[in-house]
């Protein structure tokens, strides 16, 4: 690791005057300690943001639900309000990591986590996220875990997270705090698309600090399902996620619809106007084909990912076909229904 | 890097260290206290062998800085064992042949008292096998003791002593 100073604050006008003087906030660590490990990253000063409270998950006045920045990944999985009301993000939450890294890891961190591209851990290749303008070693190497939507030809990583894939599917807000005051994210904003300047993951400005995310009321408790396809049935990182949910009208067809997608690009994906394709269609797997078609327009391979594009299509399939019967993914036994 | 004062509870005694802000919990507890039973796996936080307790909450050592704990309660397999006597954990493991080399072994039996600690288990009555197998699924075992270590771990679990 490089050498750096080390202060721990108490309040959120301390965390957000030390990050004005260069700070990098530290939560759970496990995604950034990894990097400095790595050299990755190298902050001259840590600021440990552990002590800010931000841990409570409260209700809104709309129905919603408040999630503090620092709420740990297992404590918010585990939350009878998670359970009951938004299980789909309790699914996706078991999905990520393992159990040691979910009691460590905090939902800003989750956020803020960056991709698990090869080249970008690895200093003796060339990467425009780590070292801008050096280049993509990924375009034309080792492509099995690389995006196949929203790529450029500056950078094909994607983003690790399970848990932001379904706060992407239930329309989450970010909040955050800065110097200039606070503002709130729509999560479709917050992440973003590699471009030419593949260095920033998201919209976040120099020095703010993420508080807390929002969800929306409506949480489709009733049907959902997480379904992720990786290599090994436990802790990895996935080829393709789906973060499917569903509300059926009384007859029977659907009356709304949102699918999220992990492992295929730098954010999650979503297509509201593909979503809105199936509002009143009847659930079938007729009609979540056409639906998967439509979200994985445009998709290119990279070579060795090729394979993902009719993976992402058929989990889709499968996942709103498990959203539609009320049957959500186990995730705990891995046999997919 | 100047050395800061990191106050630690491990095993039940307090324990005032000066170290360097970028030593690991890990490299504090094996190169500063002696308590080599923590292993050293990956240094990454995929392998698990650098399981252990932080206030009763599995964490991998080797992802957090020894002054990011202050204050708090570690655990590790030496304060597990009561005196004179064997854990459960550590007596399961003994009688169902649950390693070979035994690297592994202190974050994967510190790993199961963290799980028992957590009541995941308590919902999965009908599948508790698999259960255990998912949520011990941070833990690597290179030897591949895998099916023993659910053994042990599922029989000290239904002896029910661990709860």
């Amino acid at each position: 690791m490089n050498p750096f100073r080390y202060e721990r604050v108490q309040n959120i006008d301390e965390a957000l005057q030390a990050a004005g003087q260069g700070g990098r906030f530290i939560a759970g660590g496990t995604n950034l300690l990894d990097l400095m490990k790595e050299n990755v990253e190298r902050p001259g000063r840590l600021v440990d943001i552990n002590r800010l409270g931000l841990d409570q998950v409260e209700p809104l006045p709309d129905g919603g639900l408040r999630i503090g920045a620092l709420v740990r990944n297992a404590d918010l999985a585990s939350h009878p309000w998670i359970l009951e009301r938004y299980p789909l993000l309790g699914c996706a939450l078991m999905a990520g990591a393992s159990p040691q890294l979910r009691n460590m890891a905090t939902t800003g961190g989750n956020l803020m986590q960056r991709t698990r591209c090869y080249y970008f851990y690895d200093t003796a290749t060339r990467c425009n996220k780590r070292a801008p303008g050096s280049g993509c070693g990924a375009v034309g190497g080792c492509t099995r875990i690389h995006a196949i939507l929203g790529a450029s030809e500056h950078c094909i990583a994607v983003h690790p997270s399970d848990m932001c894939v379904a706060m992407a599917a239930l329309d989450a807000t970010v909040n955050v705090a800065g110097a200039r005051g606070r503002r709130s994210i729509p999560f479709q904003e917050f992440h973003r698309l590699p471009g030419d300047t593949p260095q920033y993951d998201n919209t976040l400005r120099e020095g703010e600090l993420i508080t807390s995310v929002d969800l929306p009321a409506q949480g489709f408790a009733s049907r959902y399902s997480y379904l992720k396809i990786r290599d090994r049935l436990s802790y990895a990182f996935a080829l393709v996620s789906v973060a499917a949910a569903l509300r059926l009208e009384d007859d029977g067809s659907i009356a709304e619809a949102r699918v999220a997608l992990g492992g295929v690009a730098h954010k999650p994906w979503r297509l509201p106007e593909a979503e809105r394709m199936l509002a009143g269609e009847t659930p079938s797997v007729r009609s979540f084909t056409r639906f998967a078609d439509a979200l994985l327009e445009g998709a290119t391979g990279q070579g060795d990912n090729e394979f993902k594009i009719e993976l992402a299509c058929r989990a889709t399939v499968r996942a709103l076909t498990q959203a539609a019967n009320g049957t959500p993914q186990s995730q705990v036994d891995k046999r997919i229904a | 890097m100047t050395n800061q004062p990191v106050s630690l509870t491990v095993n039940g005694r307090e324990r005032r260290l000066a170290v360097g802000p970028d030593v690991t919990l890990l490299d504090a507890l094996r190169e500063h206290l002696g308590l080599t039973g923590t292993k050293k796996g990956c240094d990454h936080g995929q392998c698990g062998a650098c399981t252990v307790l932080a206030d009763g909450r599995r964490i991998n050592a080797c992802l957090t800085l020894a002054i990011m704990q202050e204050g708090r309660n570690i655990t590790t397999i030496e304060g597990l064992a009561g005196e004179g006597r064997l854990h459960d954990l550590q007596h399961a493991f003994i009688e169902h042949d649950a390693f070979q080399c035994g690297y592994c072994t202190p974050g994967q039996i510190c790993s199961a008292q963290g799980l028992f600690n957590e009541k995941r288990l308590e919902s999965h009555g009908h599948d508790l096998r698999a259960a255990i197998r998912e949520y011990m699924s941070g833990n690597l075992c290179r030897c591949g003791a895998y099916v023993n270590i659910v053994d042990a771990i599922e029989a000290v679990y239904l002896d029910g002593d661990a709860q």
